[in-house]
């Protein structure tokens, strides 16, 4: 079968896109599934990351490093947040957590933007300024490593929810609050933990994209709603549709845009997220509602 | 009716217990007219001195915002903290009424005074179309909707640069007139939002002291136990969704009408996202709560213009504070502070 | 012949395998007070999710005064004429005690939408009506005192009097009650008791869910025992209690006396 270079060039853009997507949207899956909450701060921890690092570079010399550090920075950032803001909410329901995160959304981006600068900035790939031909098609070696790493990242929140104890209480918890407290597993240290996770899932998806399209202050707010739109395709709730959704969305976007126009770029994916709404609102891989009396 | 021996208990004459009922807090709704109606009417007729009081036009130009916002999130609290909906596209139908209005009167020459009504229904009309497939099922459907129809709203808004002006704006707006008179100026426009908001804010009120109100509560509070006494959840839930865009609409008409003009980023989803946290603050599903929301929203950004860039911080801060400290609301607080410091005073 | 209320017939009900109703025929007749009852799992709540509106039915059909109910939304039935409580209770908690019987007496108001907001006469005049009949309501149930309190403060006991006022605030011909005494202590649950057998003489059809066999058996004109989604059993009192099959399934074998 020939698939032609242009095509390809597409596919390989578009699961490098969808990669990111993937890993927003399952940072903010991980949130929603421990508090029911939308968790708008999500996007900023994406923007978090690509910047640090690229902070951390001018100092350290080398990428992956500076990457590795900023990633567990934000990761921390994302603990301290939810001890600050979600932990003393005297009612924590699904939307104080909402609207509270859109406040912590607001403080992290102002805080990046007066520590960092309005400026965008940027560092190279991991392997360079490398390229990868393949089948008439040349990409930078940098999406090969954005998808390397999305995989590494997805076997590993596997292996944490499958076989560690931590992951299980966090299912439990995410399942049933009442049971998993009942058998002695602590609802705010799952909720602490997700927050974490998804710290470091956003940050891991900013510091690997930077290379490849530069960090500003100002790009959170589209990070965490494609991501979003990411994880209502996928099923909302769920690990593996995140993976689903965000992968199916970088691809129609890039295709989209490519095949369709570039300057609606954007509204792609939220003409995507209102069909999927209109059709299947359970997204493609989640379970219809049930409400039991 | 069935009628039998009362069960034992206090037995109260029906007429003195709605007498005694008119002016209680908890049943508030529970008759047609109320103190709100008389505080309402109050407060607009002080507000009328707005234009003579004020030292300069820009205060009036602030005081035109404060009740553009006003109507915005008031019909953004009627969604949401009496209709229990979250709506993360409010600034989209602004915007959709905005330029509605606008383009009219630009391109085709349509007058404000039908422009606002045009505007009302065409936000309407968009609300219904997204209402009517999500609002059946239960969950959060409307929010995400709202939000995805709010960002494709804000790509046309810069994209149909033929129509809309692009990222630029939509330019030459004419202002209301009254007889001829343009309402150009900032304090000659004011009485029309001043009646327009008015008028909002009086349908607001008068719906929640009726039977479809009551039922609107009803459903936010609890869906299965509405259905189960005859109530439409659906045709409530799509009627308050609708209602609640119409107003957003009207907001964007007298907005782009008094502005004579309209740029695409006063209606994005960060807007939209701003606008609940203010129903949130000001307290929701309170009446007078979008009040204080359209004061911290208007007000704030001028207290904080000097110090631009941390602005944003601490707004954020302040939010914060205020949403962890007061989960009730501003409008809360003084439930709040008297839970605290005097437990004992019922009321 | 009296005529039927309620007939349900040859409804089965399946869910992921799991049938919790099958092939069940029976019926209400006007006027009288039926009880379903059955062990844990019976199918008991899941009939009643049916009847209600709430469940869909895989096949079969409802009935109610003569015509087909079963594909109508729950609204619709609630509106033809049957009102319901629930098990756990679906209050308004955060409305006040008044406006809780107020809003079941949504069905019976005539205004719109544009009534509501312009608040002339004709909407003042219907509020008034509908005040009124709440508050004679909660006189007749005790609980006029607290009219004004919001409805999450009251006692469990007066909750279930207050969604029992706000289901006849429609003037419903059916009652479907959903475990009315379930968690009520004796005193509660016999006042409970004497309510339902007052609203039955004036000419409420009943159909009720229970497990308070005491209430069951002095209360109900006739009894449905359920097992596993099965009918195993009908009659009157004296009759069902007699039933080897219904005691076998509540006490597991019986031995022979």
């Amino acid at each position: 079968m020939q698939i032609s270079a242009v095509v390809l060039q597409l596919l390989v853009a578009g699961i490098g896109t969808g990669s990111i997507y993937a890993l927003i949207a399952l940072g903010f899956n991980v949130v929603f599934k421990s508090t029911g909450a939308m968790n708008f701060a999500q996007g900023e921890w994406v923007v978090m990351g690509g910047m640090i690092s690229a902070a951390l570079f001018a100092s350290a010399s080398s990428v992956g490093l500076a990457c590795l550090l900023a990633v567990i920075l934000v990761a921390i950032f994302g603990l301290l947040s939810e001890r600050l803001v979600i932990w003393p909410l005297r009612r924590p329901t699904a939307l104080m957590i909402t609207l509270v995160s859109i406040g912590l959304a607001i403080c992290t981006r102002s805080f990046v933007m007066l520590t960092l600068g309005k400026k965008p900035v940027g560092y190279p790939g991991f392997s360079g300024e490398a390229t990868v031909s393949l089948g008439g098609a040349t990409f930078q070696a940098q999406t090969l490593w954005v998808v390397g790493l999305t995989l590494a990242f997805l076997v590993v929140m596997h292996f944490f929810f499958e076989r560690t104890m931590l992951g299980k209480a966090l299912r439990a918890a995410a399942a049933d609050r009442e049971a998993a407290a009942i058998v002695g597993v602590k609802v705010e240290t799952t909720i602490l933990i997700s927050f974490g996770i998804a710290a470091f899932a956003g940050a891991l998806a900013g510091a690997i994209i930077t290379p490849l399209t530069l960090a500003s202050y100002d790009q959170g707010a589209m990070f965490g709603f494609k991501g979003f739109s990411a994880a209502m395709l996928g099923g909302i709730g769920s690990l593996p549709g995140a993976v689903v959704g965000g992968l199916v969305l970088g691809l129609l976007e890039v295709f989209g845009s490519f095949y369709i126009s570039s300057d609606f770029k954007d509204a792609i994916a939220f003409a995507i997220l209102l069909l999927i709404l209109f059709v299947r609102p359970s997204g493609l891989l989640g379970r219809p509602d049930i409400v039991k009396v | 009716m069935v009628s039998a021996s009362p069960v034992s208990g206090t037995h109260v004459a029906p007429s003195a217990a709605r007498e005694s009922l008119r002016m209680q807090p908890r049943s508030r709704f529970a008759t047609w007219r109320s103190s709100d109606h008389v505080r309402l009417v109050l407060i607009w007729l002080v507000l009328l001195a707005v234009p003579f009081a004020a030292p300069n036009a820009y205060v009036v130009s602030l005081a035109n915002l404060a009740l553009i916002n006003l109507i915005l999130i008031a019909s953004l609290n009627l969604l949401m903290g009496f209709g229990g909906q979250i709506s993360l596209g409010q600034a989209g139908f602004f915007g959709l009424g905005a330029y509605a209005s606008g383009i009219l009167n630009v391109k085709w020459g349509v007058g404000a005074w039908l422009g606002l009504p045009a505007a009302a229904l065409i936000a309407g009309a968009a609300a219904f179309v997204i209402g009517v497939p999500t609002l059946r099922l239960r969950g959060h459907y409307l929010s995400m909707a709202t939000l995805g129809w709010n960002a494709i709203l804000v790509v046309f808004f810069n994209q149909f640069v033929s129509l809309t002006g692009g990222p630029n704006g939509l330019l030459g707006v004419k202002p209301f007139a009254f007889f001829g008179i343009a309402l150009d100026t900032e304090p000659r426009a004011f009485p029309v939002v001043w009646l327009a908001s008015l008028l909002v804010m009086l349908t607001i009120l008068n719906l929640l002291h009726s039977r479809i109100g009551r039922a609107l509560r009803a459903v936010a509070t609890n869906e299965l136990g509405a259905d189960a006494i005859g109530i439409n959840s659906f045709g409530i839930k799509l009627l308050c969704f609708t209602l609640s865009a119409a107003m957003a609409g009207i907001a964007g008409s007298l907005y782009v009408h008094v502005n004579q003009y309209a740029s695409p980023d006063t209606f994005g989803i960060s807007v939209s996202i701003l606008l609940i946290v203010m129903v949130a603050l000001g307290g929701s599903g309170t009446y007078w709560g979008p009040c204080l929301g359209a004061l911290i929203y208007t007000a704030v950004p001028q207290l904080l213009l000097n110090y631009e860039d941390a602005e944003l911080m601490l707004f954020g801060l302040g939010m914060l504070v205020v949403l962890i400290v007061f989960p009730g609301g501003l409008a809360g607080v003084p439930d709040a502070l008297r839970r605290r410091f005097a437990p004992g005073w019922s009321r | 012949m009296t005529e039927k209320m309620l007939e349900v017939d040859d409804l089965t009900c399946r869910f992921d395998g799991v049938t919790a109703i099958a092939d069940l025929s029976f019926d209400v007749s006007v006027g009288e007070i039926k009880a379903v009852i059955g062990p844990n799992g019976a199918g008991k709540s899941t009939l009643f999710n049916v009847i209600a509106g709430v469940t869909r039915a895989s096949s079969g059909q409802v009935r109610f005064d003569g015509e087909r109910i079963d594909q109508l939304p729950t609204f619709r039935r609630a509106r033809r004429g049957i009102a319901r409580t629930f098990q756990n209770l679906q209050i308004f908690r955060e409305m006040s005690v008044l406006e809780n019987v107020m809003v079941g007496r949504h069905t019976h108001g005539a205004t719109g939408l544009m009534q509501a907001i312009v608040h002339g006469p004709t909407l003042q005049a219907e509020e008034h009506a509908i005040a009124s009949a709440a508050m004679d309501l909660l006189n007749r149930f005790g609980l006029a005192g607290k009219a004004d309190a919001q409805a999450g403060t009251l006692s469990f006991g007066e909750l279930k009097m207050l969604e029992l006022a706000r289901a006849l605030a429609c003037e419903p011909r059916l009652l479907l009650l959903d475990e009315p005494v379930a968690g009520l202590p004796r005193a509660e649950a016999d006042q409970m008791s004497e309510i339902i057998s007052g609203l039955n003489r004036e000419g409420m059809t009943v159909l009720l869910v229970e497990h308070n066999m005491r209430m069951v058996m002095s209360l109900s004109h006739d009894i449905l025992v359920l097992n596993n989604g099965y009918r195993i059993a009908e009659g009157t009192a004296d009759e069902v209690r007699r039933n080897r099959e219904v005691l076998a399934a509540y006490l597991g074998e019986v031995e022979d006396a």
